[in-house]
Order: C-alpha cells, then structure tokens, then sequence
C-alpha cells in the first residue's frame, strides 16, 4: 500500500496554494497509514517545483514533463496522470480539486480500473483505513465513507489542511517515459474581465452577496439600477471584498429584465453556482432561502442585510441580520470605508 | 454539420424540500425520497437546452435525453420538461438518489447510448451537467465518455461555438473567474456543461404533446438498471449541526449599522 500525490505546476513552475494544502493532507494520510508517499508532478518543467517541496518525505519523486503538458487538455493530462500512477503503483492517490484535475480524475481511476472521489473536505486514517468526508446535494448532507476498490483517487478541496511548508532541496526526480496521447484540443487563451473589473476574488477575506432586490422597486416607487451599481463597486473596491450573486439576480438578464451589467453567472453562490470559501459573508437584498444558501456553508461568519425580518437568513443562517434598506447601509459603509 | 447530442441527465429533488438521509436497506437515502417533489437536474437542464439551440441552428443534428431514475419520477419530471425543448428520450428505471456510486450510474448510462440506433461516434457530442446537485461529483459524464472512447472533455462549459470547419470552441470555467479557451478540432466531444448562456425555454405545448408522444411509450419499455452504492461502505450521514443564533437586529439607523458593520469588517 502507498500513497501518491500528483499536482502539475502553474505557468511559473510553482506549485499553486491549493497543491501545497493538498500535499499538507497527502503527508498526514500516508503518515498515518504508515505507507510510503510518492509525488507526481506533471508540466513544462516541474524540477523547480519538486525542488520547492523537496522536504515533505516523499520517497519518489517522479514527472512527466514537456511543452504539451503545460495546457490543461483532458487528453493529455489524463495520459499525464495515467502514466504517473502505473509508474508509482499507488493504492491511494491524491490530487488538489482544481479544475484541471477535477476534469480529469474520474477518467483517469476508470482507466486504472479504480474509482474516483472528489470534493473530498476531509480524510481521516486513525482506524488504519482511510475514510474521508465530502457533502452531498449540494453541501446539505455530509457522509462518511470507504471504499474497497483500489486505486482509490482522491481530489481534496482547498483548505482541507495548512499550506505545506517546509525546507526546500534538491529531488531526485525519475522522468515517466510517456508517448504524447492522441489530442485534437489546443488551449488558445483566457477570457476575464479587465483587472479593475474583475468581481471574483478568491483570496478575499469577504464575500458581498447582492439579490434581486437591488434591482426592485424601492420605497420611492423607483428602480435604481445606477445606483445600485456604484454603491456595489464601490464597496468592492473599499473592503476588497469578491462578489456572489443569486441566482435570480442573474438570471433577470436572460429574461430581458434591467439588470446589473457586472454580474455573470460566474458569480453565482448557491445550489446551481459556487460554494466559496471566505473568512466572512455579507448578503444583501436577498431572501436567504435553502437553494441560495448552500452555498454558504464554507463561508465562516455571516451577516446581511434585509428589509424582511423573517427572511431565510433570520432562521440560523446568519449570524447577525439588520433589518434595514441596503441602499441607505451600504451608502454609509462606502462613506466609511473610503 | 448535422450533430448527434446525447444529454445525460437525471432528477434531483426541488430545492426548497427539506432532504433528511436515512439508512436505508440498500445504504443511505432520503427520507420519503419517492414522496418528495422532484425537477430535472439544474445544470443537466441547462445541457439539454444548449443541446436543443444547438440542435436547431444545424440542420439535421437530433438531441437524445438519456436519464436513469425511478420510472415513476421520470414520467413526473417529463411532463413539464417535455414541453420546453425537442428530444427523443432513452429512459433506465433505476435509483437517481445522490449516494448512488457514479461509476455504476456510469456504465448504466454509457450501455444505453451504445444501443442508440444509428449512432455514429464521429457525429457524437456527449452532453451533461458538470455536477449534479444530488452526487455532485462530477465524475459521471468523464466516465461515460472513457467508456465510449472520447478523450476530447470539457467540464464547466459556459459557451460553445461551432466554427465554419466544425471546430468546436469552448469555454471553461477554471479558477479565479476565468473561462479556459479551448478549440477542438471536431466531435466526438464530452461537455460537462455549467450554466451556458441561454435562459430556461418557455413552455410549448405543441412541442410537449409530440415529446410525450415518444416518452410514454419509452417509459413503458424502460429497462432496469443495476445501480447501487458500489463499493462504497458509509460510516454516517447526517446533516450539518450547525445552526447560528441569529441575532435580529431592527430599527437601528443606517449609520450605526454602518459603523458595525465596518468594525466587523477590518476586524476590529
């Protein structure tokens, strides 16, 4: 039994702060169950990064390296991938939830003949077996459980552990001899919004949610798009907050109605969108129901903001509700955040 | 070019029911899962309506809904997603709840494309939502493709654009709020897709009627899947526990909220 941890390198050669998360978890499992821990990493050049992360115990190092391995391509990372866990011969292997390894993890375990589990948030080995923890229906129920098939691979979401820290070194690393897979598919670039209108902040210690109340009738009979626009950008800019939205705020534009041209459905938080993770949550105009706040359930402490006081968000959801118009409170903040 | 676009999707429950798991016979369940109220997968839905515009805008391209779940909940779900898009649907009577193995549902679904007549795989694009919102592993659709041979995947697919030579190009979501932009030379493909770009079709009677026309029928027919919990041993399955003493703050003026809200804020 041993445990292999792949990641692939970023356009820079580094090893992004999820892969480092998920290498912090990686190490505990394999000390805990006492196996021996591998790495595999695969990219342009990956010697740097193994370098970088020489010090976390790993027996092996192994790559697949080279130019058409920089893209995130199904058919090569899945090549990538397949080629690294023949070569280790690891029963459990781990992966950082990124995109890139999402979209290729299941493929890669039915190739093994293994099977695949993702949004993995927690693993714990104390039995001598390896158990982990993920969210069903969309983080409403969490379970518990084990699998009898090996390999068993595993793609662990961010902030499952600390960012693994330690000595830097010299890895040997043992190059994977992989014939390049058949691919049709070339990465021909990125698409997003300028840097000073980009919303979606991972890194940021708050997420600001707006409803579809932003864009209602308001106490004057009045819509105020216009303002609701500034006062929401502006106070992005002062908390440097990253915006959610829900779902029926965004969905206003495909149903013709006025809407606030900065949101996508990118931004959306709840059962059809994302579930981010931020230190604290401010939600705005919005109602607080099941569907939008699942969404919620990585997001540490939370408040918002509404003109209903028995709204979704009074019911346990929130830990501090203000009864109040979102257009005169955030008209403050801004004043004093400035 | 005419495409042939197979849509994997499935029912989930409405979103405001409340779910309690149960252990069940065969596992983990919903209580009163049969008795919830349930609606077709919300990002599987967004597949079907890209699919569908697809479809319309290539001449000769044919859209198949294949869907693994109770027959009873299928028939319920068809009734109102018969009546927004054209599709000829391929129906297995099985388990659709969320702790049902994705490799299982997998190879399910990928034996029922393979006996979809007249299949030819170069025409093929496989469609699906990127997650479903019972399982949500998003694991199902990569599955299926292995299983018929394509490696050409997308996942969290936002846009698609057939080029004059076929080329399909695609956008991903990846991190950051980023779209990946990808070209691929032609089908068959795999696009897991995330929300698209096209609002929820209104309702057409004339279009449920000719659906239903098929459906009922394929629903008689619907072969029984094997689909369980695999290999999968649960240790527990419970709700979250945590519930916030939520502190109702009311007729406190705007600038007061403000200054709490700032403090809390910067942490001070």
């Amino acid at each position: 039994m041993s445990t292999l941890f792949l990641a692939h390198t970023e356009a820079d050669g580094s090893l992004a702060k999820a892969a480092l998360e998920a290498l912090a978890a990686s190490v505990q499992l394999a000390a805990s169950l006492g196996t021996p821990l591998s790495v595999g990493l695969i990219g342009e050049n990956p010697g740097p990064a193994a370098d970088a992360i020489a010090g976390c115990g790993a027996g092996r190092f192994l790559s697949v390296s080279g130019g058409e391995f920089s893209q995130a391509r199904y058919a090569t990372d899945a090549a990538a991938a397949e080629a690294l866990c023949r070569a280790a011969g690891a029963t459990l292997i781990t992966v950082p939830a990124t995109s890139r390894w999402n979209r290729v993890l299941p493929g890669v375990a039915h190739r093994l003949g293994g099977r695949a589990d993702t949004h993995v948030t927690g693993i714990d080995a104390s039995s001598g077996q390896a158990h982990i923890s993920r969210w069903f229906y969309r983080q409403r129920m969490e379970a518990v459980f084990t699998r009898s098939t090996r390999p068993w691979l595993l793609a662990l979401e961010g902030g499952i552990a600390p960012a693994w820290q330690g000595a830097a070194g010299s890895a040997h690393l043992e190059a994977v001899a992989l014939t390049q897979p058949e691919c049709r598919t070339r990465v021909v670039g990125f698409e997003a919004p300028a840097a000073d209108q980009q919303t979606i902040r991972p890194d940021a210690e708050l997420l600001f949610v707006t409803g579809a109340g932003w864009t209602k009738k308001q106490a004057d009979g009045q819509i105020k798009l216009g303002e609701a626009e500034t006062l929401i950008l502006d106070f992005l800019r002062g908390a440097r907050a990253s915006l959610g939205s829900t779902k029926s705020l965004v969905d206003l534009g495909g149903e013709g109605q006025a809407i606030l041209p900065f949101l996508s459905h990118l931004n959306q938080v709840g059962q059809t969108g994302s579930t981010p993770r931020h230190a604290k949550g401010l939600a705005t105009c919005c109602h607080g129901e099941e569907p939008h706040t699942v969404g919620w359930r990585f997001i540490g402490e939370r408040r918002a903001i509404s003109l209903d006081a028995n709204c979704g968000w009074a019911r346990g959801k929130a830990d501090v509700l203000y009864v109040a118009d979102a257009f005169a409170v955030m008209a403050k903040v801004n004043e004093r955040l400035r | 070019m005419p495409f042939q676009i197979i849509v994997c999707g499935s029912l989930v429950p409405d979103p405001l029911q409340t779910l309690e798991p149960i252990v069940g016979a065969n596992g983990p369940a919903l209580k009163n899962e049969m008795m919830l109220p349930s609606s077709l997968d919300p990002w599987a839905g967004h597949a079907l309506y890209e699919a569908a515009n697809l479809a319309a805008k290539h001449p000769g391209s044919k859209v198949w809904l294949v869907s693994l779940g109770p027959k009873a909940k299928l028939q319920q779900v068809m009734m109102s997603v018969a009546q927004k898009v054209p599709f000829e649907l391929i129906a297995l009577d099985g388990p659709a709840g969320g702790f049902t193995d994705a490799a299982e549902t997998a190879a399910a679904l990928a034996e029922a494309i393979g006996t979809i007549p007249g299949l030819e795989l170069a025409n093929v694009l496989l469609f699906g939502g990127w997650e479903s919102a019972s399982r949500g592993t998003g694991a199902t659709l990569q599955l299926v493709g292995e299983q018929l041979g394509i490696t050409e995947q997308f996942q969290g697919v936002d846009s698609l654009t057939i080029g004059d030579d076929a080329s399909l190009r695609i956008l991903e979501r990846v991190e950051g709020g980023k779209h990946q932009v990808s070209v691929c030379s032609g089908p068959p493909a795999v696009l897991g897709w995330a929300t698209g770009n096209l609002p929820e079709p209104r309702n057409n009677p004339q279009v449920g009627m000719a659906n239903m026309r098929g459906i009922m029928p394929v629903l008689q027919k619907a072969k029984a899947a094997a689909v369980g919990t695999g290999d999968i041993t649960f240790a527990s399955v419970s709700l979250p526990k945590q519930a916030r003493a939520t502190q109702i703050i009311k007729d406190q003026p705007a600038e007061q909220i403000a200054a709490e809200l700032v403090a809390w804020i910067r942490g001070e």
